[in-house]
């Protein structure tokens, strides 16, 4: 015989509108086993939760069961009640009538009809609930951020400055990121790279920040406070323990490759540092691109080099990196826009997608800084168009929230460095930050032209070779307008990497409908994230501009470090477990789970579940033919009585 | 008074579940004909569990799990696709009409499809009628 305690929460009117809670809490009295039963507006607040301990005390309750919202909402906080009550937090169940109830129905009875149906299922569950001990193990202290863009830099340096040792993982040459492309950051307009070289040094300098750099994880094993990470190194063809950085090999390589840095504006040599300020400076070889890779001769980088850094003969390596937590700002892309053919980017010489401007505005860019199209010519008239590939049901719902700032900030640095005319192309502005609206109003007084209406087309001028004219409704008038321009600047989606489904494969994330990586819950854990121990910062998780990025940088450290800063952590009690007695020693346990945590132990003839290893999936359990595997808290008992329950109603 | 159905559904945590929260917290609306069990992983789906609930009365079942490939727990799904596959042809050779069992890969951001699969599903049990094939009367 056990003693139920059940406790309908009203979750304001949130749950009260569409289920009848009193007639819930009158049924539940009814119910085998139960001794009290309660509804209380708010059980989640301070005097919902004392009444349940109090109750738990004076009634010497052995069972409780929270009717309310998802366990995945608040199944922690209740359990922590049970434990400061003095109870096994095991013993706690979680009915969710408000997710999976109340908010889709409008109709109260169907509603209380299927809450009862869930309460009994669960009355039935609890009354076969058996205590569980969490298991202890140790945390390793050390820290990997994966993303070396402005998010990964501010997270490394955060968690370093605490003494916590931080591997820093980018897959490109240099760290830097999106950021150390831009020439200037709006609203306020001060220069990126003085902003941003000053972190990028400080990630060198720092004694507790390991960076590596043309690097990627290709194997995540373990799990919180525990993971076990191989990462590749990537073959540069330089070895940098020996470079000294005097790039005497970048002066004589007559290789020519695509600059990915100068966003293909320019060309750059095989063997390169991607910009001047880069960290490393360190230069790695393009295979692609290097004259002796191609055609099997050339070598004048290795007759350059001094060091004998050179070494034609590197393959990938592979390095062990053991962490307790794990921090992912991988970034975006840009939308390609070249499917797009309406706007004629690629097509048309004229037309640039939004970091190609950002490369020409910069003085370490393509053009010194100069606004000059392909031909070297100045433009005259410069159309910005917004929302191309986003906010869009044919492509990208989303809207990439940066782009109306960044294209007041191009129509101000237009302004300030050519004499043309500038024509934003919106559907709506959306200036929502701090000094945003601002800047805004800024701009419209620098004599900016404002046209309410989205960029439709792009096409060739008829009438004036090598002129384009964009095509666009004019909402405010109502007018169908064709405007002559020299130059075209889309503001493409902002999009995942194209590699970011393979890293929430490795990480064992869940993305959302567009990609980015999901977080554990869109308000209250907007950084963590379903696997425990692995957080997101920056765009990876949406699009968002620099001041939200650092900003979630900030906090996606502070909870890494409450991880790390403990040397124990408690893991979830609902592993598996064999009763050797009914093991047959068919070793299906062993041979199926994903963790290794079944062994098969030849003297006993029985297979043995290592804890440590087990996560509690209940794969070995459902492919045992005699039931020896035991899946706590999922038992076969306990699942099918709650069917049994849940089919009463 | 017309036929409401009975379904159950089993929903692995990590993908159907937090689908189904999250048509939840969208305010999506759907039949409330379906009471859902939680498991961790769909691969924790003994078949008995399906043949208990028809068992038991359910009119339908209808299980969920994360998209093949996206399993939280690496492989379960793949496991669980395969043992699904063969306990539905096991029930439909036991004479189970084939539309009563229904396995759906629903991810943790699809609460559209969530929804859109519980409308469909119990408007096609509701069709069917009441399932007495496997039901014990009490």
């Amino acid at each position: 015989m056990s003693r139920i305690g059940v406790f309908v929460c009203h979750c304001g009117l949130n749950i009260a509108k569409t289920v009848r809670v009193s007639e819930l809490a009158e049924l539940a009295a009814t119910l085998p086993d139960v001794v009290v039963a309660k509804d209380y507006k708010f059980m989640c607040s301070t005097p919902g939760q004392e009444m349940i301990v109090n109750d738990i005390k004076q009634h010497k309750l052995d069972r409780i069961i929270v009717t309310a919202c998802s366990p995945l909402m608040h199944e922690q906080t209740f359990r922590k009640v049970l434990a400061a009550s003095g109870l096994n937090q095991y013993l706690l169940t979680i009915v969710n009538i408000r997710e999976q109830v109340s908010w889709v129905t409008h109709d109260i009875e169907e509603g209380t009809t299927k809450a009862k149906a869930l309460l009994n299922g669960a009355v039935y569950r609890a009354r076969l609930l058996a205590p569980l001990t969490s298991r202890v193990i140790d945390v390793n202290p050390n820290v990997m951020v994966v993303g070396g863009g402005i998010a990964g830099i501010q997270a490394a340096l955060e968690l370093a400055n605490t003494g916590k040792k931080v591997y820093l993982v980018e897959k490109n040459s240099t760290i830097g990121g999106h950021m150390a492309q831009f020439d200037k950051t709006f609203p306020t307009l001060d220069c990126s790279a003085c902003i941003l070289t000053p972190k990028m040094d400080a990630v060198l300098q720092h004694k507790n920040i390991t960076m590596m750099t043309s690097c990627e994880v290709s194997e995540v094993k373990g799990f919180v406070g525990n993971f076990d990470i191989t990462v590749r190194q990537k073959a540069r063809y330089v070895d940098h323990s020996k470079c000294n950085a005097c790039l005497a090999c970048t002066e004589k390589c007559p290789g020519k490759g695509i600059s990915e840095w100068d966003e293909g504006l320019v060309k750059r040599k095989a063997i390169y540092i991607p910009f001047p300020q880069a960290v490393p400076q360190k230069p790695i070889i393009d295979k692609e691109s290097c004259t002796f890779f191609k055609k099997g001769k050339c070598r004048l980088c290795e007759k350059a080099c001094e060091q004998k850094a050179i070494d034609f003969e590197q393959q990938d390596t592979f390095v062990q990196v053991k962490v307790g937590a794990v921090i992912l700002a991988t970034g975006f892309d840009l939308m390609d826009t070249k499917p797009l053919v309406q706007y004629g980017y690629g097509k048309y010489p004229g037309v640039y997608n939004a970091l190609e401007v950002e490369r020409l505005f910069n003085s370490a860019g393509p053009t010194g800084g100069k606004v000059t199209l392909r031909d070297g010519s100045e433009p005259k008239s410069i159309a910005l168009l917004h929302c191309i590939g986003s906010r869009d049901k044919n492509n990208h719902e989303h809207c990439s929230r940066v782009c109306c700032m960044y294209s007041l900030k191009f129509a101000h640095l237009f302004k300030e460095k050519t004499s043309a005319d500038v024509y934003q192309f919106y559907i709506d502005m959306r200036a929502a930050g701090k000094g945003y609206e601002e800047f805004y109003n800024r701009i419209i007084e620098e004599d900016v032209k404002f046209i309410r209406g989205k960029g439709a087309r792009v096409t060739q001028s008829a009438d004036e070779p090598g002129r384009l004219v964009v095509e666009a409704e004019d909402t405010i008038t109502g007018k169908f307008i064709k405007l002559p321009v020299d130059m075209v600047v889309l503001s493409p989606a902002i999009v995942p990497r194209a590699d970011s489904k393979d890293v929430a494969r490795l990480f064992n994330l869940s993305t959302d409908k567009q990609g980015f990586f999901m977080e554990r819950h869109p308000k209250l854990a907007p950084l963590s994230t379903m696997s425990e121990g692995i957080f997101i910062a920056g765009v990876c998780q949406s699009p968002k501009d620099i001041p939200d990025t650092v900003a979630q940088a900030y906090g996606a450290a502070a909870e890494a470090l409450t991880i790390v800063v403990k040397d124990k952590m408690e893991l979830e009690a609902t592993t598996a477990m064999v009763n050797p007695a009914s093991c047959c020693g068919c070793q299906n346990c062993v041979r199926v789970c994903p963790y290794g945590a079944p062994g098969f132990n030849e003297t006993k003839r029985v297979s043995e579940i290592n804890e440590a290893l087990c996560k509690g999936c209940g794969l070995c359990a459902s492919v045992c033919p005699t039931s020896a595997i035991i899946a706590r808290h999922f038992t076969n008992d306990q699942v099918l009585a709650e069917m049994e329950g849940l089919m009463e109603f | 008074m017309s036929f409401e159905p009975k379904i159950l559904g089993i929903a692995c945590n990590w993908c159907t579940y937090t689908g189904a929260d999250l048509a939840g917290t969208t305010r999506l609306q759907y039949p409330q004909n379906l009471r859902v069990v939680r498991v961790m992983c769909s691969s924790r789906i003994n078949p008995s569990f399906i043949f208990r609930a028809f068992q038991l009365g359910a009119d339908g079942v209808l299980i969920g799990g994360c998209h093949p490939g996206d399993c939280h727990y690496n492989t379960g799904n793949l496991y669980a696709r395969r043992r699904l596959a063969v306990t539905k042809k096991i029930l439909e050779f036991s004479g189970l009409e084939p539309g009563r069992f229904r396995v759906e890969w629903i991810s943790a951001s699809e609460g559209n499809k969530f929804s859109e699969v519980v409308t469909e599903f119990t408007a096609q049990i509701k069709s069917l009628g009441p399932q007495t094939k496997f039901k014990i009367s009490q």
